[in-house]
């Protein structure tokens, strides 16, 4: 049994300074943009909360490939708790992005933005997880098919892009140009400041799931060696961490 | 032959003869997509289809018709035991996969060999799209095949299951629905068929199928175990 407790004190510290690091950057350090003005601060929030969710979607996959690799249900825990975090930032990347494209091109929902377009796809696609997941009754497998699922929807997401990007007839301008050649330095450290907190963020939120999925599995392991009856209401569709 | 080929060959063939014999999924499909047809012509009010409508239409009902097949792939090997026995018999799983895939790929065939000349009679004004948009619903079906196969053989262990296998089939179907449609749309339009980005769009669906069938071949045997 190993705890997942351990350093989750300092990871918490690191991640709140961090954050109030990104956000002081963003507001009083980042030049504002000549284009958008005020508005645009909100990049430093939406994109690397999409890159963190991305990112968290690929590690899930990777997690289930060790996990059918091994058999360990310690991965499949990962694989769980990382896929679920990163709907969770799923959500606030679409909420985010929604904002955005209501001040800089004045609707809530743009279908010429492929990005945008992807990401809502592939949040689609993993939203999927769970009721997939939960459907399957025995443990076991239960884990086994969430993780062959983790890593169809990790081949998908690339294709997904892709294709997305294909049919747009007409190239939406681009707000930012990709390369580095187009931020200037300012805005590059804030960006890449506030992309860090918002990993320090996911990593510390992953941390914390599985820390309590852990102790309430130990709490039913000691009930269940005291014959003592969980409990109406107790979870009995996640992963159980040992 | 190999055991895996002669396996493949017993599972493709027993399954084609059960629905030659029951006509329990084959006959429910094209009438559903026939159906679907009529729906649309009131839903959208139009007695000819051309272009993007044509080919959203066509696609639309073409997978729905599909996922009614997908759900029903794998309900005889759960109720008459048939995982226990393939887990038994000393072959690949893998021949599993690949004989259901080709069962559903027949399926479809067959489905669209009905279907799109009723969808040409009904919406089209000339059949000169038909021939190259052959090459298409080849290779889209392929991609249904491989992901329906993978995702209807978990679906069926689920409580769930003629729920699932739909809900998550959709938007991994995304790419091959952008894909195909992008190809017909050109394919369908007023003046007879023109070419744009076939080629490359034809690309994607290969890529979708190649992604997906290597996907399926490499997490089968999981999916078995017990």
């Amino acid at each position: 049994m190993t705890s997942f407790g351990s350093g989750l004190r300092t990871l918490s510290i690191a991640t709140v300074a961090t954050m109030a690091l990104a956000l002081s950057l963003a507001f009083f350090y980042a030049p504002l943009d000549a284009d958008q003005g005020f508005v645009q601060k909100i990049f430093y929030l939406h994109v690397p909360l999409a890159i963190v969710a991305l990112l968290g979607f690929v590690a899930g996959g990777v997690f289930a490939v060790l996990h059918l690799r091994s058999g360990d249900s310690r991965w499949d825990a990962y694989s769980y708790v990382s896929i679920h975090m990163s709907v969770i930032f799923g959500v606030a990347v679409l909420v985010t992005g929604s904002i955005w494209a209501k001040a800089s091109w004045g609707h809530w929902w743009v279908w010429d933005e492929p990005t945008l377009v992807s990401f809502l796809i592939v949040f689609l696609m993993y939203a999927t997880y769970y009721p997939f997941r939960y459907a399957i009754e025995d443990r076991e497998r239960q884990a086994r098919y969430a993780s062959v699922f983790a890593i169809t929807a990790g081949a998908f997401v690339p294709l997904n892009f892709m294709a997305v990007r294909m049919a747009e007839s007409l190239v939406h301008p681009r707000v930012f140009a990709t390369a580095n050649g187009g931020l200037p330095g300012e805005m590059m450290l804030t960006f890449l400041v506030s992309l860090a907190a918002m990993g320090l963020l996911w990593t510390t939120l992953v941390k914390f799931e599985l820390t309590a999925k852990s102790a309430s599995g130990q709490l039913k392991r000691l009930r269940r060696a005291l014959d003592a009856p969980a409990p109406d209401g107790t979870s009995r569709v996640a992963p159980e961490v040992s | 032959m190999t055991p895996s080929a002669a396996a493949f060959r017993a599972i493709l063939g027993k399954d084609l003869r059960t629905e030659l014999r029951t006509l329990q999924s084959l006959p429910a499909m094209a009438l559903f997509a026939v159906t679907t047809f009529v729906i649309f012509r009131f839903a959208l009010d139009r007695t000819a289809l051309s272009g993007s409508l044509a080919s959203g239409v066509l696609w639309a009902t073409l997978l729905f018709a599909a996922i009614l097949g997908i759900n029903r792939l794998f309900v005889a090997e759960r109720e008459e035991g048939g995982f226990d026995a393939i887990r038994l018999a000393p072959i690949d799983r893998t021949a599993l996969f690949a004989a259901k895939a080709a069962a559903l790929l027949v399926y479809l065939l067959v489905l669209e060999a009905i279907v799109v000349p009723v969808f040409a009679i009904f919406f089209l004004d000339s059949a000169a799209a038909l021939p190259p948009l052959l090459l298409v619903l080849a290779l889209a079906d392929l991609g249904f095949a491989a992901t329906g196969t993978l995702i209807s053989s978990m679906a069926v262990h689920s409580r769930a299951r003629d729920l699932l296998a739909p809900l998550v089939l959709l938007p991994l179907v995304v790419p091959l629905m952008i894909a195909a449609t992008g190809a017909s749309e050109p394919l369908l339009e007023m003046g007879g068929p023109s070419y744009e980005r076939f080629g490359t769009w034809l690309g994607v669906l290969g890529l979708y199928d190649l992604i997906f069938l290597l996907v399926g071949y490499a997490v089968f045997d999981f999916l078995l175990e017990d």
